[in-house]
């Protein structure tokens, strides 16, 4: 079966984001950026299937500027067999993706579509979901464990409460959580390698969509500050601050 | 034009977060729905009237809701959202869940996870795990809304004489071909992580699974709920619905402890919101002091024990 997997560049996990002081955004200069994690673990989720026989193709599919061939390429190096990029704006709503997706989708047609469950950067969780509506395909949204036998999924979702299994006929949707697996290292043969195989880069038109928004961030603001407090010497003396001065415990 | 909230629920029990998400939805209009979707979910049904708060509990009752699969609701709210300007449920994975299908066939954008409302139209929403706070303006006429609960007081009961409408079964789609196998959920006495009043949470130096008894003894005596780092979950000290920060949940008790946890940014945005942070930790170095209203640099194996008996001899 072909597998697409929907990756997005944001910024790296391990940077300090900071806030532009005139609210107009995040400040993105010069700054890391990587395949979303969600997404790598996704990835990493598709190329376990093609090692055990259940997959053939890994479709790396991307929204975003050219920029995004990077993340694209990473995506090669670990094991994705081509990309695709739709060239479009960085900050596309997730309703917007979902339909470009879904342009691509339809084209490609997989068995298997694999989001990330939401992006470190707009934190929405609403991608994959959006997508299998549009799509009007079954979803198992934050997956920790995943098996596929005749061409049924069966998913572990991490749920509130602790986990829940469903099995979900293909073509299905999954996004991924945490646990899924833990990703690899691409070797340097494969980055090597990865430089041979192909992306196309699409335009909106190309895949038909037209664009328009449906919001407007204002404004992003710095949190409210927490300022560090005191340091106590002792557990007698924390208690003692929690009962009479925080008034926290009895 | 009036407002529509879905109840977060387990058949038996009407969610508290909900009243959190009804909280939210009064700050819009006063004329809100509750959707209660499920299997013979009459006490919930009950919960709602007794609440007071709401026009009309719209009741949804069929095996195809037993489990809230996401498309199976999804339909459901589908086919009521023309009565309604804004829809509303708790950005908790079942909300997460079915919430953004029903947007993408509205062809709305749904705004997630609000933790203001500024009018009807404009809200505040947390981005890169709560490094920024966007205030985001919705021009649909339908606004598809996840609510942050801990961001939200639950709402008073009121004196509003709550009408109940079943729904007739003979409307509803057809079910999603997805099949429901087992829930394996956590069972606890302990109260709720995202609506306990006090949360204890562990991470790494905790080093093992044994050792989160001592911090369950320490939350038992201080009647908490037990949380934990990404770290201390990856490592398999604890499972996953356990988990506070950006990915995992959402905290903002009265009083949270943090025990042996670094504070990686990740962690810090799922508890920061807390009104009193401690932070034990042998590191003074660790990041969590950054922000801990009271830090203690120590030995966590020498001072819970110390903890648990000083809140035990006051008792």
């Amino acid at each position: 079966m072909k597998i697409l997997c929907a990756i997005k560049r944001v910024v790296d996990a391990n940077v300090n984001v900071v806030v532009k002081s005139d609210g107009s955004g995040i400040d993105l200069t010069n700054v890391k950026m990587s395949v979303n994690p969600f997404c790598e673990i996704g990835v990493e989720q598709a190329i376990q299937l093609k090692e055990a026989g259940i997959a053939d193709e890994i479709v790396a599919v991307s929204v975003g500027s050219t920029k995004t061939q990077e993340q694209v390429r990473v995506c090669l190096a670990l094991g994705a067999d081509r990309g695709i990029i739709v060239d479009a704006p960085d900050d596309l709503e997730p309703l917007s993706i979902a339909k470009i997706l879904k342009a691509v989708y339809t084209k490609e047609q997989p068995q298997m579509v694999i989001f990330g469950k939401q992006s470190i950067d707009g934190d929405n969780s609403q991608t994959g979901q959006m997508f299998a509506a549009l799509t009007d395909l079954p979803q198992a949204t934050f997956a920790s464990d995943l098996s596929v036998i005749n061409n049924v999924a069966t998913v572990v979702r991490e749920v509130d409460g602790g986990l829940q299994t469903l099995e979900v006929p293909l073509p299905m949707v999954l996004t991924t959580d945490l646990r899924l697996n833990v990703p690899r290292f691409a070797s340097l043969k494969n980055i090597m390698m990865s430089k041979r195989k192909q992306i196309d880069v699409l335009s909106t038109e190309e895949v038909g969509v037209v664009l328009e928004r449906h919001t407007e961030t204002l404004r992003v603001d710095r949190p409210p500050a927490r300022s560090a407090g005191i340091v106590v010497d002792s557990i007698d003396e924390l208690v003692s601050k929690l009962r009479n001065e925080a008034k926290v415990l009895p | 034009m009036s407002i529509l909230v879905i109840a977060d629920h387990d058949n038996s029990e009407l969610k508290p977060v909900t009243r959190c998400t009804l909280k939210a939805a009064s700050m819009l209009g006063e004329e809100i729905d509750v959707l209660v979707a499920g299997l013979e979910c009459a006490p919930v049904v009950q919960s709602v009237v007794d609440l007071g708060v709401a026009r009309t509990v719209l009741i949804a009752d069929a095996p195809l809701f037993e489990h809230a699969i996401a498309e199976n609701v999804a339909g459901l709210v589908l086919q009521l959202a023309p009565s309604y300007q804004h829809i509303l449920s708790a950005h908790t994975t079942t909300g997460k869940n079915f919430l953004p299908r029903v947007a993408a066939l509205l062809d709305m954008q749904m705004i997630s996870d609000i933790v203001e409302v500024l009018d009807s139209n404009t809200f505040k929403r947390p981005v890169y795990a709560g490094n920024g706070i966007a205030t985001v303006k919705s021009n649909n006429a339908t606004k598809v809304l996840s609510v942050r609960g801990t961001a939200f007081d639950p709402i008073d009961s009121g004196t509003v004489s709550t009408e109940t409408h079943k729904l007739d079964a003979a409307t509803f789609a057809d079910p999603s071909p997805t099949t429901y196998v087992k829930d394996e959920l956590a069972q606890t006495e302990r109260p709720e992580l995202n609506s306990a009043k006090v949360v204890v949470s562990g991470g790494r130096a905790l080093g093992s699974s044994e050792s989160f008894a001592l911090l369950e003894e320490l939350a038992d005596t201080l009647g908490a709920a037990v949380g934990a780092s990404r770290a201390a979950v990856d490592a398999g000290y604890v499972p996953n619905d356990m988990q506070v920060g950006q990915t995992g949940k959402i905290v903002a008790p009265e009083l949270y402890i943090a025990v042996g946890i670094s504070g990686a940014i990740q962690h810090l945005a799922g508890m920061k919101d807390s009104k009193v942070i401690v932070a034990i930790n042998s590191d003074p170095e660790a990041p969590i002091f950054q922000l801990a209203d009271y830090g203690l640099v120590a030995d966590l194996f020498e001072v819970i024990p110390e903890f648990i008996r000083l809140i035990q001899e006051n008792s």
